[in-house]
């Protein structure tokens, strides 16, 4: 797969129109990689001009600074800040919501001022611009739920730009009892990725599948690496995983344009 | 002698009031032991925001039934003020009914009329308040922080309440010539039957009780607010106001670990450098909060407006799955510890003397903290925009920065970042591996 790296464009003196951030989980975790595949596929087809930092990318610090390590977050923010700023980035689009929820905002007054997106909202953007379209005949008809991530949704107001791509998918979107800025997390936020629960009767992903099982769907698509993971072993907790999958937007519509 | 009702009135006012002040005062000193944080930009948008949701009342009728009846309490307190200013003229200067003769019988009637009206709609909404409360077992009632002074207050509150508009109704019920005139009594007319065979003296003693105890009633409330979650009337509107207007998601930068990582990472940096001669020696604070003077003001304003709802707890997902965390509970505890404090200062001739006791540990466990997903849930459901995720994260920061006591799962993590850009424990150069997989 032809993905091109900013080190690649800067030899050839060109600079992208955008720069795609992986981030750790689209980078390194089985599931998660997908997503960036099947994204990296639509930014193909749509024949947008891309690079990634590559080897040069390194954590935001998301995580870190949500478990309270405020030096570890500002000194990985510097140097990326560092590497983005050399190869004077300006537009940024990423996967995962916590990466774009730190890189919109948190690092700003660190020295780094980039306009930076969701991939959900820049699909959006490639839709009403007409240089992608999307298939709505493939998964025509499929219940489809989505579930919000915290990160996107509560956390920067991202409710709509999903929720359209979804329903030119031309599925069934069915809303779960909590949505949108009532949404339930998935559990992984605030580091709780890397760390056991704490003791408590449940767990919170299992509770959140449980809600998304209610409105009984074939889908349920998610818009983060780490709701991902999260809806997909409440699933096999829930010993559902023949007739639900947890997919993100990206593949969804990849799948939908036979990418 | 007949002017010692108008006396001893003044005397009550003069001392309900003065006592409130105090108070009140008290607050301030205490609000201002926080950190300064800047919230006196964007003035319009505050305002809107201010007028939006506390006095508009927009976020509370996201659950429509107890936001209704919420707004009935909230429209019948403000209104029946306009009684009370007639109660506090009529009281200063012996008069009765001061503005019937100066806004005429029609207009003073359907003034009346309105407040009876609400006055008998608070009563039902206050009863329902406290079935749901006592009886209806919900569950944001009846979490384990909600025992004790906590419960009591809520039902004092109410109590309060329902004597405070049956004194009012009973009042206006046992004014003869109020009743004679005929205007502006739909409710309290159906009382009068009540008295008939009182005799006529009788009836004023009781329409002159009930005037008082009313009266002196809305003064002991007013003092008790202090001591109360009811407190939220008076700051819901500073709290909105003062409140964070930046994406939920974006958590402060704190500038004293920028200043440290910039001389970190500046290869022109002598890290043996003495400070210039006549630069003010910048000892570094205290990283995150342990105490409730590490918080800012306006995390310290938020914990007095807190009301103890629970509309945050029963919203948050580590609450809902039987964790520890409770976000209300962390606004309550964080009020009570200032409280604490504030009476050790009050104690030792106003500075605070070390009681060995902090919020972190002493009132809030880092079990709680740990709990917390940072999913900015119980932010979003606060009806006057209190923010407990701040805290929780402050709280974080101190546990991690000056302690070093984050779970071993979470030191694994960020030695990782550290060590290899991404919180696994995977090879840099391995980065772009996913690109020519499949």
């Amino acid at each position: 797969m032809n993905v091109p790296t900013m080190a690649d464009m800067m030899a050839q003196g060109k600079q992208p129109e955008v720069l795609f951030w992986v981030g750790a989980a689209g980078s390194y975790d089985d599931r998660a990689k997908k997503i960036s595949r099947a994204f990296v596929k639509i930014l193909h087809q749509a024949n947008v001009d891309f690079a990634v930092l590559g080897t040069e990318e390194s954590s935001t610090g998301d995580a870190a600074k949500r478990a309270g390590n405020e030096f570890l977050f500002q000194m990985q923010a510097m140097m990326n800040i560092e590497v983005l700023n050399g190869y004077e980035v300006k537009k940024i689009v990423t996967c995962d919501p916590h990466s774009f929820n730190t890189l919109k905002n948190e690092y700003p007054s660190l020295g780094g001022k980039y306009e930076v997106f969701h991939h959900t909202q820049f699909l959006q953007n490639l839709i009403s611009e007409g240089r992608l379209k999307i298939d709505n005949t493939t998964l025509k008809g499929k219940r489809v739920t989505f579930h919000d991530p915290c990160y996107l949704g509560r956390a920067n107001e991202v409710y709509e730009s999903p929720r359209n791509l979804i329903k030119r998918l031309g599925v069934n979107l069915t809303e779960m009892k909590r949505n949108k800025s009532t949404a339930l997390c998935c559990g992984a936020g605030g580091a709780q990725m890397f760390k056991d629960a704490e003791k408590g009767d449940k767990e919170i992903n299992v509770l959140r599948t449980e809600e998304a099982l209610e409105t009984k769907p074939q889908i349920i698509a998610t818009g983060c690496p780490y709701c991902n993971t999260m809806m997909t072993d409440g699933i096999k907790f829930k010993e559902k995983e023949a007739e639900v999958l947890v997919k993100d937007i990206a593949e969804l519509i990849a799948e939908a344009n036979n990418l | 002698m007949q002017y010692l009702p108008n006396m001893f009135f003044a005397l009550a006012l003069i001392v309900g009031i003065g006592f409130f002040v105090m108070n009140i005062r008290k607050l301030f000193r205490n609000i201002k032991l926080g950190k300064d944080v800047n919230r006196t930009d964007k003035k319009p948008e505050r305002l809107k925001n201010m007028i939006k949701i506390a006095l508009g009342q927009s976020k509370m009728v996201r659950r429509p039934l107890s936001g209704f009846l919420h707004i009935i309490v909230y429209v019948g307190f403000v209104i029946i003020n306009i009684e009370v200013l007639e109660i506090i003229i009529d009281g200063l200067f012996g008069t009765h009914r001061i503005f019937q003769g100066f806004l005429g019988d029609g207009f003073y009637g359907f003034l009346i009329a309105t407040f009876e009206i609400l006055a008998t709609l608070v009563f039902v909404a206050v009863t329902v308040f406290w079935l749901r409360r006592n009886i209806a077992n919900i569950k944001r009632f009846l979490s384990k922080e909600m025992k004790g002074w906590p419960k009591n207050d809520g039902n004092n509150i109410l109590y309060f309440e329902m004597v405070l508009m049956s004194l009012f109704l009973i009042m206006n019920a046992t004014d003869i010539s109020f009743q004679q005139a005929g205007v502006g009594n739909p409710i309290s007319q159906f009382l009068t039957p009540l008295f008939n065979s009182f005799s006529p003296e009788a009836i004023h003693t009781i329409e002159r009780t009930t005037w008082w105890i009313h009266i002196l009633g809305i003064l002991v409330f007013l003092n008790y607010l202090y001591y109360s979650k009811h407190l939220h009337i008076l700051l819901a509107f500073p709290n909105t106001y003062f409140a964070n207007l930046n994406p939920k998601g974006q958590f402060t930068n704190l500038e004293s670990v920028t200043n440290e990582v910039k001389l970190m990472m500046d290869p022109d940096a002598d890290p043996y450098a003495m400070p210039e001669e006549g630069a003010e020696e910048t000892v570094p604070e205290k990283f995150g909060a342990s105490d409730v003077a590490d918080l800012n003001w306006v995390q310290l304003l938020n914990a007095y407006t807190c009301t103890e709802c629970g509309r945050c707890t029963s919203a948050c997902p580590a609450n809902l799955t039987g964790k520890e965390l409770s976000p209300r509970k962390i606004m309550m505890d964080t009020r009570d510890r200032l409280e604490e404090v504030g009476k050790n200062i009050d104690a030792n001739g106003g500075t605070f003397k070390d009681d060995g006791k902090q919020l972190l540990n002493d009132y809030i466990s880092p079990e709680e903290l740990w709990a917390c997903t940072s999913c900015n849930a119980c932010v979003e459901e606060c009806p006057v925009n209190i923010d407990p995720l701040s805290i929780i994260m402050d709280m974080r920061r101190y546990l991690v920065m000056e302690e070093s006591a984050a779970p071993q799962e979470l030191n694994m993590m960020m030695t990782n970042i550290e060590n290899n850009g991404a919180p696994w424990q995977y090879n840099q150069q391995d980065r772009l591996n996913w690109a020519n997989e499949e």
